[in-house]
């Protein structure tokens, strides 16, 4: 009896080829004229940093263009040095921080917000268009506020909370503080179920009544023992909270020392005695271990306040320490892509801390990045070596020779060559020379259509994983830069300053590719109309612009002065339609315009 | 600090010495980071009198800040089994809050525990292993303290 495979464990041993590479050939036939001086400095763009309280997603060669502002020296970061060279960066100093803060940490909305998200969201736009519109080139429909916070801000932000409800709540801060991360920071639930019934919020949150009459202390009283080490020599030094659980101090610095250390608990280190549960407080803790402790301590608790926030996140980029607030909610993440900019240059986007994957939004990057997970390589090997089965839909692998399939699965018997039921085939069996069954034509209509939205996939799919290969490419050569433009400083005698143009047309290939690649992300799950035209055509547009830049990035060094004037109108050319096809895109995405395949939900 | 977990260990094995709730019984503490104890059940028909469980415990250097690492030891001879419980699986790991890091409190000591386990056999009324107990004994390859048990059934 033939049989039939179900392929679904054939499928695996496609070894991953990595998608073509990109050709990356040398045109010899450049027109430098090798002589012609470059013209007089070209000023580069400088970030103005001057009078904003909130920094957005710029791109500098647009911002340059659109703000005839005299370039600002850029107000250093208090703690962290900015290289002169990072104009691409958006940048919060260290002053307006103070005056951000003062706006939005206020802001604690967490409970009540549930339905004014889309005012806020469309309260901070016209707050913007009010501005005067010299101060900064209008914010486009892609950029999104936000303000990065140093470890020092969050703290302070922090303090100045617990602060601000200690004197309402009349508590000591160290409980306030306390209540609060039990309340996730929710101000407005905390004071309001305080108020309606003190005794059980404080239990509730691990804290005893009346902590403030008795400020905690080290005792040494006659008779102790220590439950834990069984220590009762005389005069040892012993701490309890009011819980009345009395440790002496080695024990209890032990203690503290494996919850923080070991098991990196902060907000909710809990009495060592048996079943208890008052929770330790800053202040206790101080009295009690090491500084090099205590700051642990602190970071761990700053850390569960970050993580607490709907509006702040840690940067995700490996070993920075800033943490970015933005007003985007959860639920604006169907109209907009937040791309926030940290200090530290990595561009993530502010919904689900991927890299910055605009203009796509976060469902159908989730969507997209689970498909390539699941199919890409594989996909091509099934679109060319198995049928799906006519009923059932299963993948099948033809192993034997025969033509009469069995489905493993739903057992469903049909004919290989028409995909017909075999049972038309009457007689002549093992032989299918018959074409106009209804069943067959039907069976193979299915089989075609399901083909071509493989092949649809896989379009999308070769040109994405193309844009994120060349980027890597494109960033080896960002890495060999550096050594270009050295080296171009000392044959063409220009000053450092006159060869940035390279890092500047290196990061915008950078920016654009990884743009491009979402595009088509993007482009796979939108429905075909005129708007995709549109789309379409501004795609093409940029990625003609940054193959144009691309190729010509890999001219020989000597070639490369000459060609810096006509680098710099590519590189801001590609920089000109990226900004355009964000903005179309993120302009429509807000407005709902834009018709999906899938659900964006 | 190895003196603190030493000393505490070196006072318990005193007091334990001394005098034990019936039932419970020290096999041996040769090894000060390696204590052996006996359990018999009573008045428990689904664990017969005369059956004898064999419970090891492993302390770590920071106990008894940390919880030690506490399983039933299978044994021909003398015959000593893995009591039939919910809550503990074919290869002697036991699924108790108490033993895990949340649920521990530097407090408890070798004599709670076994006092713990006891009364947690003794009150047991299903004569059963924990759902998924064959699939778990084959493929678990982690330390008790490492697996993330779920403490869902506070009854038994």
């Amino acid at each position: 009896m033939p049989a039939a495979f179900v392929g679904d464990e054939a499928a695996e041993p496609v070894t991953k080829t990595p998608p073509s590479t990109r050709k990356r050939k040398l045109v010899d036939s450049i027109t430098t004229s090798a002589t012609s001086q470059p013209p007089a400095t070209i000023e580069l763009p400088k970030r103005k940093a001057s009078k904003t309280t909130t920094a957005s997603v710029h791109d500098a060669n647009a911002d340059a263009e659109q703000a005839a502002l005299p370039a600002t020296p850029q107000t250093l970061s208090s703690d962290k040095p900015m290289d002169s060279d990072d104009d691409l960066n958006s940048v919060a100093s260290s002053g307006m921080l103070g005056e951000a803060m003062d706006d939005s940490s206020v802001d604690f909305d967490a409970a009540d917000s549930d339905d004014d998200g889309l005012e806020d969201f469309q309260d901070d736009e016209s707050a913007f268009e009010s501005q005067p519109k010299d101060l900064r080139p209008a914010k486009k429909a892609f950029e999104v506020d936000f303000n990065v916070y140093s470890p020092g801000d969050i703290q302070h932000q922090q303090d100045r909370q617990v602060e601000e409800v200690a004197t309402l709540l009349e508590q000591p801060a160290e409980q306030t503080a306390i209540l609060l991360r039990f309340m996730s920071w929710n101000k407005e639930r905390l004071i309001e179920q305080y108020m309606d019934n003190q005794e059980e919020v404080l239990d509730k949150a691990g804290l005893g009544a009346n902590m403030s009459s008795n400020p905690p202390r080290l005792e040494a009283i006659d008779g102790f023992t220590c439950d834990i080490c069984c220590e009762d020599e005389p005069g040892l030094q012993s701490f309890a909270m009011n819980c009345g659980h009395r440790f002496c101090v080695d024990c209890y610095r032990q203690y503290l020392g494996q919850k923080i250390r070991e098991e990196g608990e902060a907000a909710r280190i809990k009495c060592p005695g048996d079943g208890c549960n008052k929770v330790m407080d800053a202040k206790s803790l101080d009295l009690l271990v090491t500084s090099d402790l205590t700051d642990r301590y602190h970071e761990l608790l700053m850390r569960t306040y970050v993580d607490d926030k709907e509006n702040l996140k840690w940067c995700p980029a490996p070993n920075c320490v800033y943490a970015v607030e933005c007003g985007v909610k959860r639920r604006d993440l169907t109209r907009t892509v937040p791309t926030v900019n940290c200090d530290c240059k990595h561009a993530f986007c502010f919904g689900c801390t991927l890299a910055d994957h605009q203009p796509c939004p976060c469902a159908l990057v989730r969507k997209w990045l689970k498909k390539c997970e699941d199919d890409s390589e594989t996909a091509n090997w099934i679109s060319a070596n198995t049928k799906e089965c006519p009923k059932c839909g299963s993948t099948i692998e033809k192993n034997g020779g025969c033509n009469h399939m069995t489905c493993r699965k739903c057992r469903h018997e049909f004919c290989w060559m028409c995909m017909g039921l075999w049972s038309e085939h009457g007689t002549s069996w093992y032989n299918c020379n018959r074409f106009e069954e209804k069943s067959g034509t039907d069976a193979r209509d299915a089989q075609a259509s399901s083909r071509k939205s493989l092949e649809r996939y896989l379009h999308y799919y070769n040109r994405y994983a193309n844009h994120e290969q060349s980027a890597k490419l494109d960033k080896d050569i960002f890495h060999k830069t550096e050594k270009k433009m050295q080296l171009l400083q000392s044959s063409s005698g220009m000053s450092w300053i006159e060869v940035q143009f390279l890092e500047a047309a290196s990061q915008a290939l950078q920016q654009c590719r990884q743009t491009l690649k979402w595009t088509y992300a993007f482009a796979y799950y939108l429905a075909r109309n005129n708007q995709t035209e549109i789309f379409e055509d501004n795609q093409k547009d940029l990625e003609m612009a940054v193959e144009n830049l691309s190729e010509m990035f890999e001219k020989n060094t000597d070639q490369l002065a000459g060609l810096k004037v006509d680098m710099m109108d590519k590189t801001s050319y590609c920089m000109r339609r990226r900004v355009i096809l964000l903005d179309d895109t993120a302009q429509r995405l807000k407005e709902e315009g834009w018709t999906f395949n899938v659900d964006l939900k | 600090m190895a003196g603190m977990s030493s000393k505490r260990l070196q006072k318990e094995l005193v007091k334990i010495q001394g005098t034990l709730p019936p039932g419970i019984s020290l096999v041996s503490a040769d090894n000060l980071r390696e204590w052996l104890m006996d359990l018999s059940i009573p008045d428990n028909p689904i664990y017969p009198p005369t059956d004898t469980y064999r419970l090891r415990f492993l302390f770590s250097q920071s106990y008894p800040i940390e919880a030690p690492e506490v399983t039933f030891l299978p044994l021909q001879s003398p015959e000593r089994k893995i009591p039939l419980h919910p809550h503990i699986y074919t290869n002697g790991i036991i699924c108790l809050d108490l033993l895990d890091a949340q649920g521990w409190s530097p407090v408890h000591n070798v004599e709670s525990i076994c006092i713990s386990i006891q009364s947690m056999l003794a009150g047991n009324t299903k004569a059963e292993r924990p759902p998924g107990d064959a699939e778990f004994v084959r493929s678990n390859r982690s330390r008790p303290r490492d697996i993330n048990f779920l403490y869902h059934d506070p009854s038994v």
